[in-house]
């Protein structure tokens, strides 16, 4: 059973449709990136899953159990990283982590949870003080606290430095290494391409593609851009099988040491996927 | 997980000094203004002015502690993410709620101590018998729950966290007003406007709190002549029920309708 299945999801906001009509698998053990520019419907159909928001329409199944009505034990089992929460200011992060762990059943040590995120040196502060990018780590170790079989990642590195991201994302294959569904945001193509197994982008509410980081939009299938000089002269030519046109060039003397052969990246997929020459 | 609720919740209200100065020491603060400004005066029965403001401000100690203390903490848990953030976890809402009334109790306790031991100290009001300590009991309970749920009921209307603490005291110092906290006699109000006052609880609760801290014979000073204990309960166990209802019909836990 897949840990994550919807048929058909559809929500709106006074009257606007803002996802419409999505249909999501995600297996078990997957990372799964949703991509999309900003109010494409990444958080709410995110929220939607979570059981934070009521769906309008379609069938969604998280986990095996109807987001919308499920209870404390399947709650239980999911992990949610908010992404604009300032709760709690007046707490320390070692009080904050040990009383959200406190209400899971098994969770992990909340000294090895405020390790995991690098705030070891700021447990004992007041989370008023820390910074966005600390603020950010540590509602990530409040969603992974309770050992969650699957995690909710909102646009998770927003405000990170480069530093931290990669750190974050390091973090994150760890938890995918043991075994974690995660369900990932964000409007960072890189970091989808760098994290999910699987993505889809996200427009306008309905979804455009769906692949692998090396597949995405055909991107496999894309025609290839050969360029060489050939006696000092640029030349260019596009083909979809590289091969046959690289083995006669090795043939012949041309000068090889400006050769590249290129594909569209997946920026340019992704650019394309959105509308954004629009 | 409601009481692992409800210390998170007391130290965080520590931890804010404004709030501890603003509903904590307020209504201690008017106490002592009120009983020292009017203390030389007496009643016929030759009670100070300023028992009887000891006794009608517990009134208002609660409604500062647990009113409003509940709809602005509400209003404020709704918007920084705290529910968001719970509503992600496997804690229930009565859970949750059950932590916010552990500090309203644990708040109103203190206020209590704070404005009776101001009376005592200050203004050497005498503490009541054991009898008199068991009426403050259940009048204490109901005039704590009834005040956290109607707070939490209207912390559903309040729009923004910032404004919750300005809109909540409006009907808290106008119901005050009308049901002679401030004022001594009662009796002096219109009596168009005790009757409108009594239709709210507060009214109800400064009587209640009246014939605990003052001797028996201040009940000719009542608009009834009498200390209507019965009524009391009554008016607050239906304001309780109301409160109840509308918390149940009103409560979310996100902004989403």
């Amino acid at each position: 059973m897949n840990a994550i299945d919807v048929r058909g999801l559809r929500k709106s906001y006074r009257g606007t449709e803002v996802v419409r009509g999505i249909d999501l698998e995600v297996a078990r053990g997957e990372v799964f990136a949703l991509l999309g520019p900003n109010g494409a419907g990444k958080t709410t159909t995110t929220e939607i899953l979570e059981g934070h928001r009521r769906r309008d329409g379609g069938d969604a199944s998280v986990l095996g159990a109807d987001p919308a009505t499920a209870g404390p034990q399947w709650r239980a089992r999911i992990g949610i990283v908010l992404q604009d929460a300032d709760d709690a200011a007046d707490l320390t992060v070692a009080e904050m982590v040990r009383h959200i762990a406190g209400f899971y059943p098994d969770p992990r040590p909340a000294a090895e949870v405020i390790e995991l995120v690098g705030l070891t040196a700021k447990s004992k502060s007041r989370i008023r003080s820390l910074s966005g990018g600390q603020r950010r780590r540590l509602d990530v170790a409040l969603g992974i606290v309770g050992r969650p079989e699957l995690l909710f990642l909102d646009e998770p590195t927003t405000g990170f430095d480069p530093q931290a991201r990669r750190q974050f994302w390091d973090l994150i294959r760890e938890l995918a290494a043991e075994g974690t569904t995660i369900l990932l945001t964000t409007h960072y193509l890189e970091e989808a391409a760098v994290l999910a197994d699987r993505l889809a982008v996200l427009a306008d509410g309905r979804i455009v593609a769906e692949g692998t980081p090396a597949t995405l939009g055909g991107r496999a299938a894309e025609a290839a851009k050969v360029s060489w000089r050939d006696n000092g002269v640029l030349r260019t030519e596009q083909v979809d099988d590289p091969t046959e046109l690289l083995r006669k060039l090795v043939a012949t003397d041309a000068d090889l040491r400006s050769l590249t052969v290129t594909r569209p990246t997946l920026e340019d997929i992704y650019l394309e996927l959105i509308g954004g020459d629009k | 997980m409601g009481i692992s609720r409800g210390h998170v919740e007391l130290l965080q209200f520590l931890r804010d000094r404004t709030a501890v100065i603003f509903t904590f020491a307020f209504p201690a603060m008017l106490l002592l203004l009120f009983g020292t400004i009017f203390g030389d005066q007496y009643t016929d029965a030759g009670v100070s002015a300023s028992h009887v403001f000891s006794a009608s401000m517990i009134a208002y100690g609660i409604l500062s502690t647990a009113f409003v203390t509940m709809g602005a903490g509400l209003a404020t848990d709704r918007e920084d993410g705290t529910l968001k953030r719970l509503h992600g976890t496997p804690i229930t809402a009565t859970s949750y709620v059950l932590g916010k009334l552990i500090l309203v109790f644990a708040l109103s306790v203190g206020e209590v101590i704070l404005l009776v031991g101001a009376g005592a100290l200050v203004f050497d009001m005498s503490l009541p018998d054991l009898s008199h300590w068991m009426t403050f009991a259940w009048l204490f309970l109901l005039s704590v729950t009834t005040c956290s749920l109607l707070g939490m009921a209207v912390s559903g209307i309040v729009k923004h966290a910032r404004t919750a603490g300005a809109i909540l005291n409006v009907p808290v110092v106008a119901l005050q007003f009308i049901s002679g906290v401030f004022i001594y006699p009662v009796t002096q109000l219109p009596s168009w406007l005790i009757q409108v006052a009594s239709f709210f609880p507060v009214k109800w609760m400064a009587q209640g709190f009246r014939y605990v801290f003052l001797p028996d014979v201040m009940k000719d000073q009542e608009p009834a002549g009498q200390w209507e204990l019965g009524r009391i309960a009554l008016v607050l166990g239906a304001w309780c029920v109301i409160g109840l209802v509308a918390c149940l019909m009103t409560f979310r836990w996100s902004r989403d309708k």
